[in-house]
């Protein structure tokens, strides 16, 4: 591995997007693989807080590799990760736009698109998984988790809510 | 904002904007987009500024999803792309990330000078373990109808969740193995 923590960013991260079919979400268990148990970065504490931050702020789930590219080597650490996770698969959308709607009823492209539909969503099964356990030490943690997702499942309650009450009740020291 | 329509006169559906129109509605719809940026773009685009129809955004949606990367930030380089080349896929990008980008950084460096405080600590515990429960809600949501037809696709997601989530290997080799599996298995099903 290269000794610059920079330029080891960037190959893992822009590597990592070209992978990352379904959102970030799906790319969740490989960070975590990488930067907790390969790099050792982080730690399994600090990977579940820097989702829930990512949660918490406004805009898109992929605003996690921000935090742990600062986590790793601050500003340009955030920059880099950043760059990396984004730019190459807004390029590739920039060009396939361009022929895509061509190949509109073409049974490949049909076979494509119905073939990585179940692709990711294992992968992010595979997220919410290594995210809980990441996160829930205790059995009570294990209750918000299990709380949190049938009251999801069932209502459509504003999730900064879910947050609030949450966030409360870990203040406490319970969890 | 001086070129944006007026209040209440809402223009035909299908009517591009402006590239600044372009900027500040991704820019809206990203600040304003909690747990999920998808409804918001959709009630920006769709309903409020009408730039699209129901259509045409699930269309251009499912390209976006379809490729690999966050599928927000794909609808918006292949949505900016259409408008205005270049300058319109940057445009879109910027609104989509710049001010979520700000927020984060800012929030970065809190965590970084206060994240060994132990309240703080136990509050993100907290919000940790409620945002898993909110993945595990959406992730059960999208697998029901995978579930409901029997076919390769609930056998493949099985598949990915294990060698994943259990075996921990890493995932370009997963992808490497699974993606062309079940591609070709799709196209199978759909010979017959």
């Amino acid at each position: 591995m290269n000794s610059n923590p920079l330029t080891t960013l960037f190959g893992y991260f822009a590597l990592l997007s070209l992978f990352a079919v379904g959102g970030a979400n799906a790319a969740i268990p490989e960070m975590h693989r990488v930067a907790v148990d390969v790099m050792h970065w982080m730690s399994d504490q600090q990977f579940a807080d820097s989702f829930a931050i990512a949660q918490m702020s406004p805009g898109p789930n992929v605003i996690i590799v921000t935090l742990i590219g600062y986590h790793v080597a601050g500003l340009a650490g955030a920059a880099v990760a950043t760059v990396a996770m984004t730019g190459p698969t807004c390029v590739m959308a920039f060009v396939v736009a361009r022929f895509w709607d061509r190949f509109k009823d073409a049974p490949w492209r049909m076979a494509i698109q119905s073939g990585l539909v179940p692709v990711s969503l294992g992968l992010i099964a595979a997220s919410a998984f290594v995210l809980a356990r990441a996160a829930d030490h205790s059995i009570y943690a294990g209750i918000i988790t299990a709380v949190t997702a049938v009251v999801a499942y069932w209502t459509r309650l504003n999730p900064l809510w879910v947050f609030l009450i949450a966030g409360a009740i870990g203040l406490t020291g319970w969890l | 904002m001086p070129d944006s329509p007026p209040a209440g006169a809402s223009p035909p559906p299908g009517t591009p904007p402006s590239l600044t129109e372009l900027f500040s509605a991704f820019a809206v719809v990203s600040v304003s987009s909690f747990g999920g940026a998808l409804p918001w773009a959709r009630r920006m685009i769709v309903e409020q500024r009408r730039w699209m129809t129901a259509q045409e955004f699930n269309e251009t949606f499912s390209l976006a999803q379809f490729l690999p990367g966050p599928n927000l930030i794909n609808f918006s380089v292949v949505y900016g792309s259409r408008l205005g080349g270049v300058t319109g896929a940057v445009m879109a990008l910027a609104g989509l990330l710049g001010p979520p980008l700000i927020i984060v950084t800012v929030l970065a460096a809190l965590y970084a000078r206060y994240g060994d405080i132990a309240a703080l600590t136990r509050i993100l515990g907290g919000i940790a373990s409620a945002a898993a429960g909110l993945l595990i809600a959406s992730v059960v949501k999208m697998l029901e109808p995978v579930f409901r037809k029997l076919n390769f696709a609930p056998f493949v997601a099985i598949a990915g969740f294990i060698a994943v989530a259990l075996i921990r290997w890493p995932l370009p080799i997963v992808f490497a193995v699974l993606a062309p599996v079940s591609i070709a298995l799709a196209w199978v099903s759909m010979r017959r």
